[in-house]
């Protein structure tokens, strides 16, 4: 920050400020709060938007004359700080947050043990978010490609599951490779005719590319049923069902291993798969970032051409990205639609691209930690929160706001690891 | 007699309908230092590109070590030795100088890369003092030396630079050069693309002259130096 360096209290730009903000709330409210409208005519209350604009103002100077004053200033500088360098980790750094790992492992074990069926849900829906997040932050966190039809991935895997039981009476177990396999597909489809593009276009077609997905799915009714949706088969463990009783005369999974009926052993055990699937996708993609194509998509995200002339493929690039990305995409769809029970197009709007690209930009473009915090805090908050469900649009769009200033760079800055001394080299 | 490292054969490229290169031979042996002197548009960055195969020639063969690279991948050649030190300098903004050496290790993986980071900071101090600046904070030289240590940090046998002293400063223009000069005593084969004539010409072996897409004039790096041609079109001499 190149503020000037003032030791005394100046107070005109406090001042200023706030004469700026308040008219700006004038404008905002003025025409909202102070025109009632009252049958075919309408009523005006000057007073309600004096208060408002009184408070914006009051306000605004306040705040204006600490961010001014000795205090404020060294905030701002520490804030403003945290972009100027970026660190290479030493191969050996242990994060202040590693305690948090083990925490959370413990926490994801025992909660089946205490949690009711509805925690049980809220918690399989973050995870879902979480899959959703870390894929999409290979797409965008990574490689730099703004994809606002991921959703289209999502219900690829969910309808998959859908319609491979309908049509082909698939399970569970064998559409989940297939899901991810055909997902990453359309990934591969959408990628080639996108290569050629970047930032706006190429957001505004898979903008299109999502929509058309969703927009097939509503309308063709003899394959999907449209807006109904269509059921989805509970999962089964090595063909044992968890309902009370087995169809077509087997046995269910609490008669076999001598256990009580249990209407949570369904969710238990969606958990349990999502669980392991989460950490394994963690793990696989802690692996590929630290490998030559993990550093190859961050290349492409900072320069295209560059990428090139180190003779980066970038089709091959683009295209491993987004097929990554989808397939992922695909596996939480399949968990989704078990255990949503049934499947239909109003779950795969755009509303949901953008919550899950919410969550890549809120955890930090490009870090890991960082989306699966904000997973949980966009999907579980809002459902723990159920009184505030209505707001939390203009939650995110808060939260938002206050990342692009203080946090540019997401919750979590995404730090590379440099690399093991070997003994025997000299320094 | 050796095979050169690297060889140019009746090269042709097209960009649509536009020519770039036309009929190009050309060759690089070991241990060499070879600049291609040309002005704006004459096709030398789209030379360099088509080693990698970005865009790929039309007709002709690019021969690296005696193998046939026309049809081989990108990747294929940066791994088998070629690196590049892109027009413009093309540094990783965001990423901090450290971070951006380590991309240059893409080709050919990350097992000599703690040693290799520190012979790059050996080679240029000033980025070692920067290593956690993101780039885009660097001087314009700054840059250039990181574009050049990152081509570096994939071990080449053949370092490719596209106009290093564009937009410089003379006083850093020299800097970059003698940087060039040093790492040409140390062995390494240096293709170098210019317009600045007299400061390639003098550090290199051999040079090429190029107007619109043609190799015009070949020549020892004094020989091109002392061509009238040469003087008055890129000289500014009279
Ligand atoms: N991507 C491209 N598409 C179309 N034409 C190009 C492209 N890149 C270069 N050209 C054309 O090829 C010719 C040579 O360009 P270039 O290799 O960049 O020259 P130089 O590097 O010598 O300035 C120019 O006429 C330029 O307009
Ligand atoms: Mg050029």
């Amino acid at each position: 920050m190149n503020m000037p360096e003032r030791s005394s209290l100046d107070i005109r730009q406090p001042l200023l400020d706030s004469v700026l903000a308040g008219l700006i709330a004038l404008v905002v409210f003025g025409p909202i709060v102070g025109v009632v409208l009252d049958g075919y005519g309408f009523n005006l209350q000057p007073a309600r938007v004096a208060w408002i604009v009184g408070t914006v103002m009051l306000g605004r100077f306040l705040l204006s004359l600490f961010l001014h004053s000795v205090i404020g200033r060294g905030w701002l500088q520490r804030l403003d700080g945290g972009g100027a360098g970026v660190q290479v980790l030493a191969p050996d750094y242990r994060s202040r947050l590693r305690w948090i790992v083990p925490l959370v492992l413990l926490a994801a074990v025992v909660l089946p043990f205490f949690a009711n069926k509805y925690l049980l849900t809220v918690v399989i829906l973050g995870l879902i978010y979480v899959l959703l997040g870390l894929g999409l932050n290979i797409v965008v966190g990574l490689a730099g490609l703004l994809d606002l039809g991921y959703v289209a991935f999502y219900a690829i895997g969910a309808y998959g599951l859908a319609l491979g039981y309908e049509y082909l009476g698939l399970g569970f177990w064998s559409v989940l490779p297939l899901a991810a396999l055909t997902a990453a597909l359309a990934g591969a489809l959408l990628g080639f005719p996108v290569l050629r593009m970047h930032g706006d276009y190429l957001a505004i077609v898979t903008l299109g590319f999502g929509e058309i997905i969703r927009l097939v799915l509503n309308n063709w009714l003899s394959l999907t049923g449209g807006p109904n949706g269509m059921s989805v088969p509970a999962p089964t463990f090595l063909g044992l069902e968890f309902g009370r009783r087995a169809k077509d005369g087997g046995v269910p999974f609490h008669e076999f291993f001598g256990i009580a009926y249990d209407p949570n052993l369904k969710f238990l055990f969606i958990y349990a798969v999502l669980l392991l699937t989460v950490l394994l996708v963690l793990y696989v993609k802690g692996r590929l970032i630290r490998m030559p194509i993990g550093r190859a998509w961050e290349a492409l995200r900072e320069d295209e051409i560059a990428c090139r002339a180190m003779g980066l493929n970038h089709v091959l690039v683009k295209l491993s990205a987004f097929m990554l990305g989808a397939s992922t995409a695909g596996l939480a769809g399949v968990f989704f639609a078990s255990y949503q029970g049934f499947v239909n197009p109003t779950s795969f709007t755009f509303f949901e691209s953008a919550l899950i690209l919410a969550i890549v930009v809120l955890g930090g473009m490009g870090s890991t930690l960082g989306v699966v915090l904000a997973a949980f805090v966009l999907t579980v908050a809002p459902e723990l929160l159920r009184s505030f469900a209505d707001y939390r649009v203009l939650l995110f769009g808060m939260l938002m706001v206050l990342m692009m200033i203080w946090r540019p760079r997401g919750l979590i800055r995404i730090s590379r690891r440099g690399f093991a001394q070997r003994p025997g080299v000299a320094p | 007699m050796s095979v050169p490292l690297l060889e140019f054969r009746n090269v042709d490229l097209h960009y649509g309908p536009i020519q770039a290169l036309r009929q190009v031979s050309l060759h690089v042996e070991e241990g060499e230092t070879v600049s291609l002197i040309g002005a704006n548009g004459a096709g030398k960055s789209s030379l360099l590109m088509s080693i990698f195969g970005q865009p790929r020639p039309s007709a002709g063969q690019i021969l690296y070590r005696g193998e046939d690279i026309t049809r081989k991948s990108a990747h294929h050649v940066a791994s088998g030795g070629v690196a590049q030190s892109p027009e413009g300098r093309r540094v990783f903004p965001d990423m901090s100088v450290e971070e951006n050496l380590l991309m240059g290790t893409i080709p050919i993986g990350t097992a000599h890369a703690d040693e290799d980071l520190r012979r790059m900071f050996a080679l240029f101090p000033r980025l070692e003092e920067r290593r956690n600046q993101r780039a885009m904070t660097l001087s314009g030289g700054e840059q250039q030396m990181l574009a050049i240590a990152r081509a570096l940090m994939s071990r080449p046998r053949l370092l490719l630079l596209d106009e290093p002293s564009l937009g410089l400063a003379p006083i850093v223009v020299k800097q970059i050069f003698q940087i060039l000069r040093d790492l040409a005593a140390g062995g390494m084969t240096i293709f170098l693309v210019e317009q600045n004539a007299n400061h390639a010409l003098k550090l290199s072996d051999r040079g090429y002259v190029m107007v619109n897409g043609q190799i015009r004039l070949s020549g020892t790096g004094e020989e091109l130096l002392g061509n009238p041609e040469v003087r008055s079109a890129y000289l500014g001499g009279h």
